[in-house]
């Protein structure tokens, strides 16, 4: 049964109906899905008896009937004792949200942007992608069978949209800047009757990502941690871990939440990390130069309430550059055995600053979240690869490789 | 007549030239501010523009000329 009351706007307060509609008509802020906590009957046993993927929290969700699944979520939550060793933290754990469906945290969201726009009656879903947005949509549109179409930037690395093009979208390259994607998206969205996924299904879609809160949560013998690290592009995700670890305290499924929420983005994209640092509460968009393209947003959405976040928890925010988010997705991949794409490259690199600067103690429980898969972006560590070359015999192997063995 | 949501965010410099006011003289589109936080040496406004589409994007082109960065009011709509 769904919960849901209204949508309201996050600044003004102005409720709405449940509606496809992103934002209020009278400041122009983002609305948000708003629940009758009241009505909401919870309990760590009910919860438990739900299906192994995301929608095992279907009631703390803004859905009323059948969901579009192809099950996401409850990926796994990794010791990652060999990492935690490196860095000299004691209580590290990873969650691996690459094991998606389509190998991104995005097959949340657009689980239920998704549902929501058939529950709305649209039979054509839309969104403007730099890659893993683009996959998960086609993915699920497919599985509901609905149309989609799916807008790139022209520069977009050919590889990367093979994983999209597989689902069979309307697959739309468009000439120019991001900047000049934005604006005819932001136009295509008032002019054709479609599901926009992150315009005016943004409030339902955005939900989908509190269900990383809920898992970590949950993964921890119902605990939240004592610190996350997670990677902002939007900040929607970043203020969702949040959010689905609150409900749950609210819920009194967990006890009080006292976790401080430490937010990473690349230095050539870190308009949220500028504001952090200079102590503004507004985000100044910047433009984006970053080899970690799935979080190289240079106007944030969701940017000041990500900062708000950071600040109320009593976190932190830092920038890493490309070359240490390399670094990071190396050791990540040679001490956890988990390839993530740059993103996660950036959150390794940010969490081994914090660990370094005794930001984060030793014996704190800390989740890092990874949320893409590295084979996305696998050309950034192409020089990675220098094998042996020996001819196929013993010898020619011992005479190469051999001092080795 | 159409309707566009967008965000100016100004340069040092252009805080004290009436620029919105120049926009709706020098082209038919009318400017309904909603937000805005504007100091001595910054600022960014939140608006609706409202007028014919075509008036709306030579504004549009003006302002950006003028070194206003103008971006869509829900922030980047291209995602990872």
């Amino acid at each position: 049964m769904s919960y849901t009351r209204a949508l309201r706007c996050r600044k003004c307060g102005q409720e709405y109906p449940v509606q496809p509609l992103g934002l209020c008509d009278f400041c122009l802020s983002p609305l948000e899905v708003s629940y009758d906590y009241k009505a909401m009957s919870m309990s760590r046993e009910k919860l438990a008896q739900g299906p192994l993927t995301m929608w095992r929290y279907k009631d703390l969700l803004p859905v009323e009937g059948d969901v579009v699944d192809i099950n996401t979520g409850f990926t796994p939550l990794v010791k990652a004792d060999r990492l935690g060793r490196e860095l000299g933290l004691k209580a590290l754990y990873i969650k691996n949200d690459c094991l998606n469906p389509t190998y991104s945290f995005k097959d949340r969201p657009v689980s239920v942007a998704v549902t929501k726009a058939r529950e709305f009656g649209f039979d054509t879903v839309a969104c403007a992608s730099t890659g893993n947005l683009a996959a998960s949509v086609a993915a699920y549109a497919a599985k509901a069978d609905m149309k989609a179409y799916v807008f790139v930037p022209a520069d977009i690395e050919p590889g990367k949209l093979i994983g999209t093009a597989i689902y069979n979208p309307v697959l739309v390259k468009v000439e120019g800047s991001y900047d000049d994607v934005n604006r005819l998206c932001a136009g295509l969205a008032q002019r054709y009757h479609w599901g926009f996924i992150n315009i005016n299904l943004r409030p339902y879609y955005a939900e989908g990502s509190k269900t990383l809160g809920y898992e970590v949560a949950e993964q921890l013998e119902w605990r939240a941690p004592d610190c996350v690290v997670a990677p902002a592009a939007s900040g929607l995700l970043f203020t969702r871990i949040q959010k689905g670890l609150d409900e749950l305290s609210m819920l009194g499924l967990i006890e009080p939440v006292n976790t401080h929420m430490y937010l990473n983005q690349a230095a050539g994209s870190s308009p949220i990390v500028n504001a952090f640092e200079t102590g503004t509460l507004h985000v100044n968009p910047v433009e984006p130069n970053t080899i970690a393209k799935s979080i190289a947003i240079g106007n944030p959405a969701d940017g000041y309430y990500a900062l708000s976040v950071v600040r109320q928890s009593g976190g932190g925010a830092c920038a890493v550059t490309d070359d240490e988010a390399i670094a990071g997705m190396k050791l990540l991949a040679q001490t956890e055995g988990i390839f993530a794409e740059v993103a996660g490259g950036v959150v390794i690199a940010g969490l081994k600053r914090l660990a370094a600067s005794g930001t984060i103690k030793k014996n704190e429980l800390t989740v890092a979240f990874i949320t893409g898969a590295g084979p996305k972006t696998q050309e950034t560590v192409s020089d990675i690869v220098q094998p042996f070359t020996i001819q196929s015999s013993l010898e020619s192997f011992e005479e190469i490789v051999g001092a080795r063995v | 007549m159409a309707k566009k949501q967008v965000m100016f965010t100004f340069p040092e410099g252009l805080v004290k030239e009436p620029i919105i006011h120049n926009l709706g003289q020098q082209f038919k589109v009318v400017t309904d501010i909603r937000r805005a936080d504007v100091s001595e040496n910054k600022g960014w406004v939140v608006l609706e523009l409202d007028g014919e589409e075509r008036e709306i994007e030579r504004g549009i082109a003006w302002m950006t000329d003028k070194g206003v960065r103008v971006d869509p009011v829900i922030g980047d709509i291209v995602e990872g």
